[in-house]
């Protein structure tokens, strides 16, 4: 028995010394399902955490839930430990969230690609249609034919964002060019329908459209493998997918994710952070086209002087891309 | 006329790429309830398969090990509906709708821990799959007009599952209405009681009859991850197993009916992205939801309307228990 009291007051011991650092924040990082290494989302949030690390030399918690019901749970443990800024990544926080934040009013919390509206949170989204709008002139420069196509996952008003900044985009370029659009679906099934989404893809190859971008979630990868087997090109989105079939897609519109995380946490670490709704787009550099080794030679030097001309007129407000 | 003709030609071809699942799936239904087991687990036995294939074939770099992987482990999950419903009599809706929900949560996250990709499997190459064929003799067709377009573009270029699927209806009618095993498949499902008297194992036979389904929908399975798809996502059988439970009612219980059934759905459903946002002649652009209604639509009319009288094989779901 005295032996455990011992343990417990060395514990207390231990503990007490960083409590009393109060200047260096305690921030966690919740991912989204899937695992730190998705190649995708959470992956990109793990390099945001990982650049703030390496630029600040503060380091950080995090956890990668397994399921849905571990969600809230990990929220509150790190709530209850006293972390200064916790980051929940993804749209399936949005309830969770909102119950801790309502449990804990003086805890800091932010939430990325979703919404909740507590005063002591941050919501960050991105406007996907200025990314869009960039990979729709790449599109419309790229076409041969003059005609391009879009497949969106759920027909829900965040797709309509992604068709029309693409739209806008490409008719920048060619305010003639045609654009066949495709909605996969009108249920959640959508996203995860890459037999669905190879089928409209190819559809829109046959009747002449040679570029597609789709904005489908795991569908795209049936896009991206359509695109491929017929010769032609398709735009990825939301993370870098140019890996996936070299050469096949042009490029991917990117929601950088890494940035948000990045911000927040910086935030946190120079006294700044604020909660309320946070909108990246472009000039924030949320949002952006992939360039890498594999679709260098695709995107000429005179495309991307086009593009960050574009670029600098969105970010100055000369160009006003509508949602 | 030329652009309509090709219209046609693109939502065949669309159709027949489409169908491939959708009838082994039903003919793994129709196995299952001519035995007399009710079986709405095909399903979760796709999407079991469709896990196992794309994972041994990310793996070992080989489509037919995948398609084996596949196989087996629709098959697994096929006796264990037999286990249930067969040897302990229990409800065979439960256990069918308990494996749809088991497989559903549990392939992502297995492949959530092997592969850490997000609950999906990695992408597969084109040696790891099942790839288009080539049929012989398309330079000569494509010459001749009409029947060598539709030969080219309809005809050839599906992959080997395809095939195989479209196959095995003949082959189905066959082996159900020309075999000794298919009329005692049928009378099982019948009347179990007259093939007991028989001598004929009622349990035997009904089992025969899961592992005919489970191979089934094994290929279907495979087909969806390895074939049509390039790996495995969550929840990627979207539906298919639950249509092709339709057609196989709309078959009534047959094979070629159900194929017919089937390509009716695959149709509608290609014609669904077909018309998005075109103009109509009369009645002008459609709005997306209503365009996309239009395959349950059709499983409705056909369903409800269509079909007049249906009557399911008579023992369909009713457990055996040999009277004294």
């Amino acid at each position: 028995m005295k032996r455990i009291i011992y343990v417990i007051l060395a514990l207390f011991l231990v503990a007490s010394p960083q409590a009393t650092m109060a200047d260096e924040p305690k921030i966690a990082l919740i991912y989204d399902l899937g695992g730190k290494f998705d190649k995708s989302f959470n992956e990109a949030a793990h390099n945001g955490g990982v650049a703030f690390e390496s630029a600040t030399g503060v380091s950080y918690h995090d956890f990668e839930p397994a399921s849905e019901a571990q969600m809230e749970q990990a929220i509150k443990r790190f709530a209850r430990r006293g972390y200064d800024l916790i980051i929940a990544i993804g749209i399936s926080y949005a309830t969770p969230l909102r119950k801790v934040a309502e449990d804990y009013p003086d805890m800091h919390f932010t939430v990325i690609d979703s919404h909740v509206d507590m005063p002591n949170v941050q919501s960050v989204s991105f406007k996907e249609h200025e990314g869009s709008y960039l990979v729709g002139m790449i599109a419309a420069m790229t076409s041969e034919k003059q005609k391009i196509g879009f497949i969106g996952g759920m027909d829900i008003p965040l797709i309509r964002k992604f068709a029309s900044g693409y739209a806008q985009g490409a008719r920048s370029i060619n305010p003639d060019i045609e654009i066949i659009e495709n909605m996969v679906g009108a249920s959640p099934t959508a996203w995860n329908d890459p037999i669905r989404g190879g089928e409209l893809a190819r559809n829109q190859y046959a009747r002449g459209a040679d570029v597609i971008y789709s904005a489908a979630g795991p569908t795209g990868f049936g896009v991206i493998q359509a695109a491929k087997e017929t010769d032609n090109y398709a735009i990825g989105v939301d993370s870098n997918q140019n890996h996936l079939a070299p050469g096949y897609v042009l490029t991917s519109m990117l929601k950088r994710v890494d940035r948000a995380v990045e911000r927040a946490m910086l935030g946190a670490y120079n006294g700044n952070w604020h909660s309320g709704v946070e909108v990246l787009g472009l000039a924030e550099d949320g949002v952006d086209y992939a360039l890498d080794e594999h679709n260098e030679h695709l995107i000429t030097d005179d495309m991307r002087q086009r593009l960050a001309e574009a670029r600098a007129k969105i970010i100055s407000g000369e160009i006003v891309v509508n949602p | 006329m030329e652009a309509f003709f090709f219209d046609i030609v693109l939502l065949l071809d669309s159709s027949i790429r489409l169908v491939g699942p959708l009838i082994l799936a039903a003919l793994a239904g129709l196995f299952a309830e001519r035995s007399g087991v009710v079986d709405i687990s095909l399903e979760g036995k796709m999407l079991g398969a469709a896990f196992a294939a794309a994972a041994a074939a990310a793996v070992t770099g080989s489509a037919w090990v995948g398609l084996g992987a596949g196989i087996l482990t629709s098959i697994a999950l096929a006796l264990l509906h037999g286990f249930v419903s067969i040897t302990h009599r229990g409800e065979q809706i439960v256990s069918g709708m308990a494996i749809n929900i088991v497989v559903a949560g549990l392939a992502p996250v297995l492949a959530n821990s092997w592969f850490h990709l997000n609950g999906q499997t990695p992408l597969l190459d084109e040696s790891q799959r099942f790839t288009s064929i080539t049929l012989p003799g398309v330079e000569v067709m494509s010459n001749v007009p009409v029947v060598g377009t539709l030969y080219v573009e309809v005809i050839s270029g599906h992959n080997l599952l395809t095939y195989v699927a479209i196959a095995l209806v003949p082959l189905s009618a066959w082996v159900l209405y020309k075999t000794r095993f298919g009329l005692r498949l049928r009378a099982v499902g019948e009347n179990p009681s007259a093939v007991d008297t028989a001598g004929i194992s009622v349990i035997w036979l009904r089992y025969q009859a899961m592992i005919v389904a489970g191979v089934l929908c094994g290929v279907a399975g495979t087909s969806l991850s390895t074939a049509l798809g390039a790996g495995f996502i969550r929840d990627m059988s979207a539906g298919k197993g639950f249509l092709a439970l339709a057609a196989m009612i709309f078959g009534r219980w047959m094979p070629v009916p159900t194929l017919l059934a089937c390509l009716l759905f695959a149709f509608s459903d290609a014609l669904q992205g077909r018309l998005q946002g075109v103009e109509l002649p009369v009645v002008g652009v459609i709005s997306v939801q209503f365009i996309m209604m239009l395959p349950y639509v059709v499983t409705v009319i056909a369903l409800a309307g269509f079909v007049g009288h249906i009557r399911p094989p008579a023992a369909s779901g009713k457990p055996f228990v040999r009277s004294r």
